[in-house]
């Protein structure tokens, strides 16, 4: 037990005399945006890729919209984030000459990425919601695209919430790898304090902490957020 | 005011309507009845091109809008539906149920109005100037809610609803949900409107204040086509009835006539079973 305790005096001492809670602070920063970013272009890509899976199909336009969003999605969702991190960072840009630091690549990747992901959650919801819905709507002589906006992409949301809400979960435990690109994210800042002090047993303990009450703030902020979305299902 | 010619319908390999005419007059209040699967339901959403129509035309306000050229959101503002689920949004409150559908088309129109006065302005201004061309009239986007928020109230009040408007369908009875979508479908000043099995989803107890709701509007001279197993409804309030079955219109009559005095072999036995 002496021994655990010289290792927090040691993690103290580093974390806060030689700041080490900046470095901290700065991952914590960048794991949040890229989770958060991410997410936000994920929603986006993937509400307009759901909406393209579930146009009606006679017509050619949607037919070849529908075929490279399924690419899209078959890729995204087919090859690890590592993969893509590395990809984007190390092949694609350097060969486009465009310069991008890590945390900028990671912020696009993760939004791609997760616009896959959210697409399949986006077309469930959308799914879930009772044709009538779109019926009633262009049947007063909205069109397509508005009924949507108003009607049924409102509702899928409020179904797909928690799903939603996962996603961001898993979106920030897998930010963990933007290290890879050479961002510093919670993960690369306690990893530093650990190689600065040759010690990693509370870094680490401390990092996983930080993980855990970060998914259940987020959890708790879904719930919160279900609650007030429940408005519409009973008596007001 | 609805004129189907030769209207043609399958899903896939089944035929579900084979040819059907009907000539729906303003003022009319055409009531379809046939038997399960007959097609009625089929046949009034091809009226409205919620199914689209494999052939055949409907000329609706002299446009054929079987034609998929049309804009058919246009022509759908003139054209009610009623649902036998209700089909209210259930996203949105009462009142603004009824008010969405005005309150939008109003702002897209605005919208239009806007650019076109713009590209006026801005190509066209000798024109304008020699009055060969005219602004559009450009309302303000307030007064758009404000008269469509005051008609909705005017709608509720006389469904004796008003102190609904705020709450979400789901807290409503089905007699009132069905109470509300009619409405909405007014809210849009509709030519006429289209009624598939509007008392079918209810309640026996609430099946009365639907259908006088329709009476009222039928005595205001609404058209109508409605599609419902109420055969007393039908004999009190229509002024056409139209058996279809098979995919055809297999008789059409006067309500008395056709009640009365039916011709086709399987119109007698259908009203054999449900009078
Ligand atoms: N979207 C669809 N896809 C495939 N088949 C359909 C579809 N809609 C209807 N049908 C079929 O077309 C036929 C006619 O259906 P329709 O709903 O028009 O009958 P209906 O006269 O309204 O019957 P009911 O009195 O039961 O409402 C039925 O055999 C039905 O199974
Ligand atoms: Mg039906």
């Amino acid at each position: 037990m002496g021994n655990f305790s010289a290792k927090v005096n040691k993690f103290n001492d580093i974390f806060v005399n030689q700041n080490g809670y900046v470095t901290v602070l700065n991952g914590l920063k960048n794991t949040l945006l890229i989770a958060v970013i991410g997410l936000l272009i994920g929603f986006v890509i993937g509400t307009l890729i759901a909406t393209v899976r579930v146009l009606p199909k006679y017509k050619r336009l949607p037919r070849v919209l529908n075929g490279i969003c399924s690419f899209y999605v078959a890729l995204f969702r087919g090859t690890p984030i590592v993969a893509q991190l590395l990809v984007f960072y190390y092949v694609l840009f350097p060969l486009i000459g465009v310069r991008m630091t890590g945390v900028q690549v990671a912020l696009l990747v993760f939004g791609l990425n997760s616009g896959a992901y959210v697409s399949e959650i986006m077309r469930s919801g959308i799914q879930s919601v009772d044709p009538g819905q779109m019926e009633g709507g262009r049947s007063v002589g909205l069109s397509f695209k508005t009924t949507m906006l108003m009607i049924v992409i409102p509702q899928a949301i409020k179904n797909i919430l928690p799903t939603l809400g996962n996603e961001f979960i898993s979106l920030i435990k897998e930010t963990s790898v933007v290290s890879f690109v050479g961002a510093l994210d919670l993960y690369m800042a306690f990893n530093y304090i650990g190689s600065n002090s040759y010690e990693f047993m509370v870094p680490y303990l401390v990092m996983a902490i930080i993980y855990i009450i970060l998914v259940l703030l987020i959890s708790l902020g879904i719930k919160l957020m279900e609650r007030s979305l429940k408005k519409s299902d009973r008596r007001n | 005011m609805i004129d189907v010619i030769n209207l043609r319908k399958n899903f896939g390999d089944k035929e579900v309507l084979k040819g059907v005419d009907l000539k729906v007059e303003k003022g009319d209040r055409v009531v379809v009845i046939g038997p399960s699967g007959s097609g009625k339901s089929t046949f009034l959403r091809c009226l409205n091109c919620m199914e689209d129509p494999n052939g055949g035309q409907i000329i609706f306000n002299g446009v054929d809008i079987a034609d998929m050229s049309v804009d058919i959101n246009l022509h759908r503002r003139k054209m009610g539906m009623v649902f036998q689920h209700f089909n209210l949004f259930n996203n949105k409150t009462v009142i603004d149920n009824i008010m969405l559908a005005p309150v939008t088309v109003a702002l897209q129109d605005r919208k239009k109005a806007l650019r076109r006065n713009f590209f006026l302005k801005l190509f066209k201004a000798k024109a304008l100037k020699e009055g060969k061309v005219s602004l559009s009239l450009v309302a303000d986007k307030n007064v758009i809610k404000q008269l469509a928020r005051e008609n909705a109230e005017k709608l509720l009040k006389r469904i004796g609803l008003e102190d609904k408007a705020e709450v979400y369908p789901s807290t409503l009875s089905g007699g009132q949900k069905q109470r509300v979508a009619i409405v909405r479908s007014l809210a849009m000043n509709p030519d006429v409107i289209l009624f598939d099995e509007p008392t079918s989803a209810l309640d026996p107890e609430m099946v009365g204040e639907v259908l006088d709701l329709m009476k009222q509007l039928a005595k205001e001279g609404m058209t109508m086509v409605i599609v419902t197993h109420e055969m007393g409804f039908a004999r009190e309030v229509a002024t056409k009835v139209v058996f279809i079955d098979e995919g055809v219109i297999k008789e059409i009559a006067p309500p008395e006539e056709f009640f009365s005095n039916p011709k086709d072999a399987r119109l007698k036995e259908f009203l054999s079973k449900v009078l």
